[in-house]
């Protein structure tokens, strides 16, 4: 075991997708447990620095594939495809008039029920989204449109949080 | 052998003694010191038989112009006479800077803006907060020390869950001041919910409830085995039981038929009453109507209290506590009945209508059964002997989380968040940036700490240049700014530049307008023994470092001698070696530099050990599975 191995075999986890949240949290409790520098406190300053070292490495693999994004982009990392998506555009053919489309009706939107209408259909879509990229993923490994997948994702997470802050504004207009 | 020949009187020799470990509740109105004794946590008292400090310090001077303290009750007792020189509640001004404090016209303190943090002019010079609270400190560990005629091996010192950078690292600079080897700071919700054992496999929201003498604190947890998450934290800054003892005095004037108004009472009858009608509110926990008397200048008051009565004149304190904790579980999203548990901190929840009330809020019993005033300092203590290594078998494990998202300051006064809020400690985390003109050769960099877009409203940590970066064109260069947060939530910041290799980097640490000389003045004033010569001291703190690196290493060959070769090993021997002779001949430069050179010499045997530590966690995991 070393410190630069990938997370999953740092984690001692399956290199998937598919990920129970449980057994990921069990795995990296697990392993703070042996390595976070309170362990250590009372030994020399070394092991608290080498301590650190670990711990923060474990609790970056934690964070990076506790999040089905970020757990997505890295396994298209690993796979030689990475997602880059500042200067990588590339999406699904059919996403790119969906998102036109979306934008339009967020703007057009004039009540609360329409915002909230368009954020049910674009959960909807995620769900679906995130289930086809777990295929792409596990059972294709076709890491080119997996790549795609997740920055249409991206975007759609980003549209999310738009609806999010049209949703609050409704909610604080008595 | 090495170890017997720098122990001293009162040192035990003998490695696997148990350490001496507190904990420290280092309060806003008063603090406290805990340690675990027998199996369990206790709040050590004073020679008088008092748990309790109250955080005032009181500065004087004598004849010869020294400078004379007085700390706890005695500085609390002069508070009156002399307030200007008595600092109270010196908490709200830790790594804080005047313009932060929005009622300092309305303390009795003449103010000193230091760049970094405030200082108190006092008859004794200016004096940083972080002095201040190292004088309780150095109090506290005094006491410790005097109840277990030993030194000190470490403690655990809590502070607000809200608390940031700057406060967090004034806190432990102010330990360190005190001759405190900090284990850990700990969030004092969470050490209250350490005292009732929630860490044990509770799950779920659980609320702390903190209503002290001035202040109050609402935070919301979130626990799941050993981690600590801080969902929100809310409360009122100028709140708690000293209002209740206010509103009481003044009913029992007009329910007594005194005629004059508590502000037109001179000090020391205003005081007189205050006492009297805290006394009344603390046997009213108990009694259902005491007798509250008062000798006034002029009169006598004599008045009937009942517990009724209390709880009607403490309803809208109580209020205003509940709106708070309405705003935080609005914050956080969640309802009340979706709160798993409620803890109460603070003497003021000793009053059963706030305990009443809190109950009724949240639909269940808060939890009471620890002492309120010390299950901060509990908690602390119970996490200062695990970290001391004295509970071998102890699984408790705190994962913290980032109190508050660091970034850094962009084009256009916006914050460009590096770490956000929340994330698991110990974190690292890097972002590249570059140059927006031809041949720019410096970059400042800004780092902010909070959760706002724009830079003014944002805390400012620190500022620091990246210079001597190669003349070329606008976007060009590669400049990656590492941000590191340690397990005490503490930052350090770092930036390079890629192509040239051009470093610069900076310990994110508030600058108090205290220079090194200043510093060493203050030490040499003596927080311990005033007699005590600053070489000396040095020497000594350098052999307990010293000791603290043989004794570690000899536990890490002990346990895991075998990864190193016979060659490493010798080397590692000759080192320790080498250190035992040192310590012998007095000096203090040789000493620190074969305690480095071991500490050196022994960073790939830790990080070997590290390795084998993980391939046996992974090796249990996989047996659990099966």
């Amino acid at each position: 075991m070393n410190i630069d191995a990938d997370d999953f075999t740092l984690l001692g986890l399956p290199r998937a997708f598919a990920l129970e949240r449980s057994q990921l949290d069990a795995a990296w409790k697990a392993l703070q447990a042996k390595v976070h520098p309170d362990r250590f406190a009372a030994e020399g300053a070394t092991a608290q620095r080498v301590a650190m070292q670990w711990a923060v490495r474990v609790n970056e693999a934690h964070q990076r594939l506790k999040d089905p994004l970020k757990r997505a982009g890295y396994l298209c990392e690993l796979g030689g495809v990475p997602v880059q998506s500042e200067n990588n555009t590339a999406m699904p053919g059919d996403f790119l008039m969906q998102q036109m489309q979306w934008r339009e009706a967020l703007e057009d939107a004039g009540s609360l029920a329409e915002v909230e209408a368009l954020s049910d259909e674009v959960n909807s879509q995620r769900r679906a989204r995130l289930q086809r990229l777990g295929d792409l993923l596990d059972a294709q490994s076709a890491f080119v449109l997996a790549a795609q997948e997740v920055r249409a994702l991206m975007f759609i997470d980003r549209l999310l949080e738009e609806i999010d802050i049209r949703l609050q504004r409704y909610e604080d207009a008595p | 052998m090495a170890l017997l020949q720098i122990s001293e009187p009162g040192q035990s020799p003998d490695p696997h003694q148990r350490r001496i470990a507190v904990g420290i509740d280092l309060g806003t109105t008063h603090s406290l010191v805990a340690s675990v004794r027998n199996g369990a946590a206790e709040c050590l008292p004073d020679a008088q038989g008092r748990v309790i400090l109250p955080s005032a310090v009181r500065y004087t001077t004598d004849e010869h112009g020294r400078t004379r303290r007085a700390i706890g009750f005695d500085a609390l007792a002069a508070q009156a006479e002399d307030p200007l020189n008595t600092v109270v509640s010196v908490k709200r001004f830790m790594g804080r800077r005047l313009a932060d404090l929005p009622d300092a016209g309305k303390l009795p303190y003449e103010f000193e803006d230091q760049p970094g943090m405030v200082a108190v002019r006092t008859v004794a010079g200016a004096k940083s907060p972080v002095e201040v609270s190292a004088e309780i400190l150095a109090s506290l560990r005094q006491r410790a020390e005097d109840t277990f005629n030993d030194d000190l091996f470490g403690a655990v010192i809590t502070v607000p869950a809200y608390f940031d950078d700057a406060q967090r690292q004034a806190t432990k600079d102010a330990a360190q001041m005190a001759g405190l080897n900090v284990l850990r700071l700990l969030n004092e919700p969470t050490a209250a919910a350490i005292a009732y054992g929630l860490d044990n496999g509770a799950e779920g929201l659980y609320a702390i409830y903190d209503l002290g003498g001035g202040t109050f604190d609402i935070s919301l947890l979130q626990l799941s085995r050993g981690v600590f998450e801080v969902v929100a934290t809310g409360g009122d800054s100028a709140l708690g039981g000293d209002d209740l003892d206010h509103v009481l005095a003044e009913a029992a004037l007009r329910d007594g038929g005194v005629l004059t108004p508590m502000e037109q009472l001179s000090p020391h009858d205003k005081r007189a009453l205050l006492v009297a009608a805290r006394r009344a509110k603390e046997k009213l926990s108990t009694d259902g109507s005491v007798h509250l008397s008062c000798a006034l200048s002029g009169e006598m008051l004599s008045v009937q209290v009942t517990r009724e009565r209390l709880s009607e004149l403490a309803k809208p304190l109580i209020d205003k506590t509940l709106s708070a904790v309405k705003r935080v579980l609005r914050d956080a999203k969640v309802k009340p009945d979706e709160v798993k548990g409620v803890v109460m901190v603070g003497g003021s929840t000793r009053t059963p209508a706030v305990r009443d009330a809190v109950g009724a809020f949240f639909g269940q019993p808060p939890l009471t059964d620890l002492n309120p005033d010390e299950v901060v300092a509990l908690g602390a203590a119970i996490q200062a002997n695990q970290l001391a290594g004295n509970n071998v078998q102890g699984e408790l494990l705190l994962l913290d989380v980032l109190p508050l998202s660091l970034g850094l300051e962009t084009m256009g006064g916006l914050v460009e968040r590096i770490i956000p809020r929340n994330t698991p400690i110990p974190s690292a985390r890097a972002q590249d940036f570059t140059t927006f003109k031809d041949g720019q050769t410096a970059l400042a960099v800004h780092v902010v700490q909070g959760e706002r877009e724009q830079v003014e409203h944002c805390r400012s940590l620190a500022r620091f240049e990246l210079r001597g970066i190669p003349p070329m064109a606008a976007g060009a260069a590669r400049i990656r700014v590492s941000f590191q947060v340690d397990a005490d939530g503490l930052l350090s910041v770092s930036a390079k530049e890629q192509l040239s290799g051009v470093e610069a980097s900076v310990i994110v640490k508030p600058s108090y307008g205290l220079s090194d000389e200043q510093v060493a003045h203050m030490l040499r004033e003596g927080f311990t023994t005033a007699a005590e010569d600053m070489k000396d001291r040095a020497l000594r703190e350098a052999r307990v470092e010293a000791e603290r690196m043989l004794e570690a290493t000899r536990t890490a060959l002990a346990a895991d001698g075998d990864l190193l070769s016979p060659e490493q090993r010798a080397h590692v021997d000759a080192l320790m070696a080498q250190i035992g002779q040192r310590c012998d001949r007095g000096d203090l430069e040789a000493l620190e530099a074969a305690t480095k050179a071991l500490a050196d010499g022994t960073e790939a045997f830790a990080a070997e050990r590290m390795n084998r530590s993980i391939r046996q966690a992974l090796a249990g995991r996989s047996l659990d599975q099966i």
